[in-house]
């Protein structure tokens, strides 16, 4: 996984990502923005992040969740 | 023999879709539609660890700039493992100085070479031959081209072709052979006969009704 290591953590980009999240922001756009990071780069980074229940989706934007944000102080 | 035909049957074409697909990559798990928004040049080479590969890879890695500038995203593709691609990878950038700073898809179970008809068996029936899909952000096709094992791509001329499509595009107008941005385009021929009597009066340079240019 480009975001999430094998043990669970993010990843530098995951990170940033998580950092973004956490800044209020929400779509990929946005995300990538902040983030210096391509917009396909984000949307895929996004996914994993919530596959591995560091960020949650609604509707096309993204929240961290409280796991996620543990990770984030 | 089956196995040979199936793997030959689907050949994609301009101005349809391009095939959606979600594949392993050295950038994680990336779906075509990761991209919608932005100019993707979707690529495949024959192998990693093989010469004139290596000296594509240096090239598109050294347009990368000016892809960006325009919108393009690069996206490569071989019949080799992740690690495979990173092992390459890490190896040009060792050898060369050069970083690859695009994703390469693992398309181990070839699924996205056979969505593309990019394995020509009489090529090989292994790898995939050099082929390149410039698909706009819609996700439509716009270009094909496909290349023999023994020839490496001329990366002027993929340049070349993203600005002639981005120039179509935002102005309605069509290159002419050999064209290059701030060379005159080529206005669309006249449809009706009154269009054609008016089209040598507004100020073209024309040759005949037909074909006439204009500077942009």
């Amino acid at each position: 996984m480009a975001c999430v290591s094998p043990d669970g953590k993010p990843t530098e980009s995951g990170t940033k990502m998580l950092r973004a999240l956490k800044a209020g922001l929400g779509t990929p756009e946005e995300i990538a923005k902040e983030a210096g990071l391509p917009v396909f780069r984000v949307r895929s980074g996004l996914r994993e992040l919530a596959e591995a229940g560091l960020a949650k989706q609604k509707d096309d934007r993204y929240e961290l969740s409280e796991e996620g944000a543990k990770l984030i102080k | 023999m089956e196995e040979l035909k199936e793997q030959t049957i689907h050949m994609p074409r301009i101005s349809e879709p391009a095939p959606a697909f979600e594949a392993v990559t050295t950038h994680g798990k990336l779906k075509l539609e990761d991209f919608k928004g932005s100019w993707l040049i979707l690529f495949s080479h024959p192998a990693d660890f093989t010469p004139v590969c290596t000296t594509e890879f240096i090239a598109f890695s050294e347009i990368y700039p000016e892809l960006q500038k325009r919108g393009v995203e690069l996206l490569g593709l071989s019949v080799d493992s992740v690690s495979s691609h990173i092992a390459w990878a890490r190896n040009v950038e060792e050898k060369t100085k050069v970083k690859i700073p695009f994703p390469i898809i693992a398309d181990l179970n070839k699924e996205v070479s056979l969505a593309y008809g990019m394995i020509h068996p009489g090529q090989s029936k292994t790898e995939t031959v050099r082929c390149v899909f410039i698909i706009d952000p819609n996700q439509v096709i716009r270009t094909i081209l496909y290349y023999p094992l023994t020839t490496g791509r001329n990366m002027d001329e993929i340049l070349r072709i993203i600005d002639a499509l981005q120039t179509t595009d935002k102005h309605g107008v069509a290159t002419p052979a050999n064209w290059r941005p701030g060379d005159k385009v080529v206005v669309p021929p006249p449809n009706t006969q009154e269009m054609a009597e008016e089209r040598l009066k507004q100020g073209y340079e024309c040759t005949d009704w037909y074909l006439c240019k204009k500077k942009l």
